[in-house]
């Protein structure tokens, strides 16, 4: 049966990316951000996971605003990156399980969840950033992946409390999987920011280290929020928070926190890591 | 006939909804296009030509004449989208979020840095 060890949630930003590339990750801007992921690597190294869940939103490289999907889960051999407009260096592709997809697909349908699937998708920052970050170092990524990509482009969005649930049912089906896995979730995006109005650059402090708290052991009083509510007290785009909901719901056990950082900001953006641990 | 327009109350905040997003719809387009590096040139060729090939609106392209953030909003261009315009010009979102609020650069980005200190 396929086993989940935990969950890591992380932003996302576009500059990371650069950061990587460019190999700024000793500069004073940027070593509070990287350091975080210390602990996070060496629980990787030790766990060795052999698929990744991916909750994560395109930003319009897959999906477009011509047909746009609340809920879609990626069922393809292979997922590549692309141009996405403002010169992210293309990374290695990642590997599918269409097997697990098929089998995630089928249960969710089942519990009510109407998911858009698809063969072919390419993957953005959404999902790379976060990848980049967990396993550093380039060169062939040693999971396969599951992308499972959310609405936070249009509204309306699927509300925190059905995201949960979301999760909840994705947590179930990799446990009903006939197959010896080692699975790790990953949520992405986050926290506060805002990049659009004369709002822009909107940090919201209090809210991300209440959200970082309740959801390891409390998710349901994160989950409790209406998406207006989230845009209000996290900005604009702080409803990526939906995707680290999702990734909390997916462990349906009882969880330990082994690690977490809070470092504001990287661009406009206040970032938040947390690893759990499922402890069944 | 247009979108109808709704206001959510959220100060500073245009929410992306489906009012928005019909009436975005022509600016978005274009903006998708931006992801590949061909297109980009072509706009830069031509950018009249190349707002005329993806039907926009005259708000809209005027709102692309002006490079204004909060008119491309305002005519119903979404974020994400107007990213990848910015990016044409070298512009990220820092650079985007200062014209928005008014502030030079280096104040929008000292504003962020404040909030780090808490």
């Amino acid at each position: 049966m396929a086993k989940i060890l935990g969950s890591i949630t992380t932003s996302h930003i576009p500059l990371i990316g650069k950061a990587i590339a460019r190999n700024l990750r000793g500069e004073p801007y940027w070593k509070p951000f990287f350091d975080g992921f210390g602990p996070v690597h060496e629980w990787l190294a030790r766990v060795k996971p052999d698929v990744a869940v991916v909750f994560y939103n395109d930003h319009g490289l897959n999906f477009f605003l011509d047909k746009l999907p609340t809920f879609a889960v990626g069922a393809a051999p292979k997922y590549g990156t692309a141009d996405e407009g403002w010169g992210i260096p293309a990374l290695t592709h990642f590997r599918g399980d269409p097997d697990l997809s098929w089998h995630l697909i089928e249960a969710l349908v089942a519990e009510g969840f109407d998911v858009a699937t698809c063969q072919e998708m390419l993957v953005d920052h959404g999902f790379t950033i976060p990848m980049a970050l967990l396993w550093p170092g380039g060169g062939d990524w040693p999971v396969k992946v599951v992308p499972v990509e959310l609405n936070t482009v249009q509204h309306p969005l699927p509300s925190p409390a059905r995201c949960l649930k979301l999760g909840r049912a994705v947590g179930h089906a990799l446990e009903s999987y006939d197959e010896d896995l080692k699975v790790v979730i990953v949520g992405t995006g986050g926290l506060s920011h805002q990049l659009d109005g004369t709002r822009a650059g909107f940090i919201n402090r209090e809210f991300d280290l209440m959200c970082l708290d309740k959801i390891v052991g409390e998710p349901e009083a994160v989950a409790r929020y209406t998406i207006l509510e989230i845009v209000e007290h996290a900005g604009a785009q702080g409803v990526e928070l939906i995707n680290w909901i999702a990734a909390r719901g997916a462990l349906n056990g009882r969880v330990a926190k082994l690690h977490s950082n809070y470092h504001v900001p990287i661009s406009n953006t206040a970032t938040g890591l947390l690893l759990l641990e499922n402890r069944g | 006939m247009g979108a109808r327009l709704r206001e959510y109350g959220i100060p500073g905040t245009t929410i992306f909804d489906g009012a928005q997003a019909q009436k975005g719809h022509a600016l978005n387009r274009m903006c998708y296009s931006f992801n590949s590096a061909e297109n980009r040139a072509e706009f830069k060729r031509d950018e009249e030509a190349y707002m005329t090939k993806f039907g926009l609106g005259p708000e809209q392209r005027e709102a692309i004449r002006s490079r204004n953030v909060l008119k491309l909003i305002a005519a119903g261009g979404n974020i994400y989208y107007l990213a990848k315009f910015a990016g044409i010009f070298g512009l990220d979102v820092q650079d985007v979020g200062a014209q928005q609020t008014g502030m030079s650069v280096e104040a929008f980005k000292a504003k962020l840095l404040a909030a780090g200190k808490g």
